[in-house]
């Protein structure tokens, strides 16, 4: 980050003054990943360049960004490792798509041994009491 | 001295699991090797446990000469957490697993039950590798005993962070479930090499599989609870990898507990219950292998020292190889499984499983995913809370919402329209509690979806509980001594899982937090309460010093004492937290100190959080795990009285 753009972060407020611009931000902090920490996002770490990085977050909020053009403008700093929210490019459409493959190939493995499937069996009296 | 005896009394404990394995294997139909193979579980498991007590006794004498011991204790830490260090590392924590594989191993041994005598010396051999593939791993990769000469007067400590009761339980706990799952997998493999995985086998799987499952689900939930108060900002679940780690054997052995129901009840699903064997087995040692290994913070980090990774990379492969390729040549073999209709209690717990494995499937593609990018030189990425929560979480919504049905179904072919009529009143419940959720909260869609089904689970769970007790005859008193304990077990599971949906969601959607600056005689008002900052003192700890900041905090006309630390130990660079919690019914207030405020003497900032019912969250896991010992009891019961 340039050093301009940590003094204007340095200046921008800790906490945002309109209710619904703070719930946009405090959004944002749970899926920007501090950079320096294991695993975290900014809005729980307690390290120097989380709280730089929450304050640009408002910074930029203020300025009239959209969220879409904040993680942008993170991912342009910081690379995507900075997004917890990987975005959907060439390298992660499988990751984005597993859900629904591996469902649809379980419903398929479903059906197949439904079909492969002998008939119902009688219950015996025990087996029906439960 | 000890820790030669150790050593000595593991490599014994190698050589008789390998022999136990291989007579267990080929014990057919000869008596005298299977009683032998069972002698030498059990003296495998003895040497363990030896092998284990000679590592205590090392970290309690704080032997620096022993290089774990040095690099992990202190001689100025308190004694429960000199014994605790004998898990709190890597050697260590690999030779309790291999203890707890020759311990199951003992106890399979000398649990046949109604199993053929071939499916029982086979299982008790495949354990006997399991362990066997464990030990050559602890012994060679990463021996536990190994001398440093010349020993240092001091030892380095024990990460603060680590320094906590709910830790010295957390790890034992975790590898139970993990190795516990190893007995299934035994099991599974004993059923593919006779070609026979029959109602008594089943029988013999359950227990283990449920007191798997309740290990973990303890284990995590302790974890869980440890994160909370430990970590100082209120989270409680982050889809951390080595939280995931964890979640994906839970996932896979919830799914084969209900399978294994299935199996044991009508003799169906017998194939697919032991893949789900095979792969909770997996999954545990991957679990191992990414906390282990150093792999997780990053690709390169693990090749750097990549021996440790591949040799655990390496047993993995081997079990999952023998397994996978069993099952495909062997399980066509298997009888096939009776049939039932589209709507019966098979056909739910069908899909019970189908939402379990899926919803691991997705975790372990999340969880790795990172990983494969970075090795096919793509780059870092990070998959994190946002993705598990929009696909994860609407699977398990998606589960939740069939699971009261499957109660209510018989077994073949079930009455959807009787079971929906009955669950009517747990639906108008939910339904209610959905546009009660939305009205409040400005109309936040999913976590009033998430309350709903936290409700029809509990009111569902509760409509189970009353429908078979109207079965009973006579006295409402008599009606409930009658009730069988599987009844319980499965009502308490089933109600804690809605108990636990509710705080969950409760707790993330709904928290409330501030950061505030604060010096003595401050006051803020915040969630209710009245939180008033007394002092800021020092106090000594036996092997720390903290700052100790002692509020009041005042709610309804009543005050109370609360004070939260800041604590630094000489050894670690990075301060801990030890949060001030208040609970209430309504959730907790939970107070973090942080620094001084450098502009401002005498300032300290403190960070305030209201989590609501968060105490549902641990509630509803104890609930479930409970239900899982209530159902162990029921299952010893049941032997007892047809032996």
């Amino acid at each position: 980050m340039s050093l301009a753009a940590l003094i204007v972060a340095a200046m921008a407020p800790a906490v945002l003054a309109d209710p619904a611009q703070e719930a946009r931000a405090r959004a944002l902090d749970a899926e920007i990943r501090c950079v320096q920490c294991e695993n975290e996002p900014i809005a729980q770490s307690t390290a120097d360049i989380a709280v730089d990085m929450r304050r640009l977050v408002r910074e930029r909020i203020a300025a009239g960004d959209s969220d879409a053009e904040i993680r942008d403008y993170f991912r342009q700093r910081y690379g995507d490792f900075v997004l917890f929210r990987p975005p959907v490019d060439s390298r992660t459409w499988l990751l984005w798509a597993a859900p629904a493959l591996l469902a649809a190939f379980g419903l398929m493995a479903l059906f197949g041994v439904r079909r492969a499937g002998a008939k119902p069996g009688e219950l015996t009296p025990e087996e029906s009491e439960r | 001295m000890i820790a030669e005896i150790g050593a000595f009394a593991a490599a014994l404990a190698l050589v008789l699991s390998l022999a136990q394995g291989a007579m267990g294997l080929t014990a057919s139909h000869r008596d005298s090797r299977a009683a032998a193979t069972a002698a030498m579980a059990q003296a495998a498991a003895a040497l363990c446990v030896l092998a284990f007590a000679c590592l205590i006794a090392v970290f309690v004498q704080s032997d620096f000469s022993v290089a774990v011991v040095a690099a992990n204790s202190h001689v100025d830490k308190p004694l429960m957490y000199k014994i605790a260090g004998a898990w709190g590392n890597h050697e260590g924590s690999m030779l309790l697993w291999c203890t707890v594989s020759a311990l199951f191993g003992a106890i399979l041994a000398s649990t046949r039950g109604g199993q053929s005598l071939g499916l029982w010396s086979r299982s008790v051999g495949v354990q006997g590798l399991v362990t066997a593939g464990a030990l050559i791993y602890t012994l060679f990769m990463s021996p536990p005993f190994a001398r440093l000469d010349p020993a240092p007067m001091m030892g380095a400590g024990l990460n603060p962070l680590l320094q906590d009761p709910a830790l010295v339980a957390h790890p034992p706990l975790l590898y139970l479930g993990y190795v516990g799952l190893s007995v299934p997998f035994s099991l599974a493999i004993a059923a593919l090499i006779e070609g026979k995985a029959d109602q008594a086998w089943a029988r013999a799987l359950r227990p283990w599989t449920l007191a798997a499952w309740t290990f973990l689900t303890v284990g995590i939930g302790v974890g869980s609870y440890w994160a909370y108060y430990e970590l100082g900002w209120g989270g409680w679940w982050f889809w951390d990898p080595v939280e995931n780690a964890s979640f994906m054997p839970w996932l896979v052995a919830a799914a084969l507990v209900h399978s294994a129901i299935v199996t044991e009840r009508r003799g169906s699903l017998a194939g697919w219950t032991i893949l789900l064997a095979i792969m909770g087995f997996g999954l545990a040692i991957l679990g191992t292998f990414l906390v282990r290994s150093g792999v997780l913070t990053s690709v390169h980090a693990f090749a750097v020292d990549p021996t440790r990774g591949i040799a655990m990379l390496a047993l993995l492969l081997i079990a999952m190889g023998a397994g996978f390729g069993l099952y495909a040549w062997r399980a066509p073999k298997l009888a096939q499984p009776s049939g039932f209709a589209a709507v019966s209690r098979e056909s739910m717990l069908v899909w019970n499983n189908f939402g379990l494995a899926v919803a691991a499937g997705v975790v372990l593609i999340g969880t790795l995913y990172p990983l494969i990018v970075e090795a096919a030189g793509g780059g870092l990425i990070s998959v994190g809370p946002p993705f598990f929560n929009s696909t994860v979480a609407p699977l398990i919504g998606v589960l939740f919402l069939l699971l009261p049905l499957g109660p209510m179904l018989t077994w073949r072919v079930g009455d959807m329209r009787a079971a929906l009529l009955r669950l009517a009143p747990a639906a108008a419940l939910a339904v209610a509690t959905l546009l009660g959720a939305l009205a409040l909260s400005g109309w936040r869609v999913a976590p009033a979806i998430g309350l709903a089904l936290g409700v029809w689970l509990i009111a569902g769970g509760l409509i189970y509980l009353w429908v078979r007790l109207q079965r009973g005859e006579g006295r409402f008193g008599a009606k409930l001594a009658l009730l069988p304990l599987a009844v319980w077990s499965m009502s308490l599971a089933h109600v804690g899982a809605g108990v636990l949906t509710v705080g969950a969601i409760a707790e993330t959607a709904f928290r409330s937090e501030r950061a505030a600056e604060m010096a003595p005689g401050d006051g803020v008002d915040f969630a209710g309460w009245r939180v008033t900052l007394l002092d800021v003192v020092g106090a000594e700890g036996p092997n720390y010093s903290a700052n100790r900041a002692n509020f009041r905090i005042e709610r309804r006309g009543a005050a109370f004492p609360l004070s939260a630390e800041r604590r630094f130990y000489p050894t670690s660079p990075m301060p801990t937290t030890e949060v001030g919690i208040r609970s209430g019914l309504d959730g907790d207030l939970y107070l973090a100190l942080g620094d001084a405020v450098r502009d401002r003497p005498g300032a300290w900032s403190v960070r305030l959080y209201h989590n609501p019912l968060v105490h549902l969250i641990f509630i509803g896991a104890l609930m479930m795990a409970a239900g899982g010992v209530l159902s162990l009891i029921a299952l010893a019961r049941r032997r007892r009285m047809k032996l």
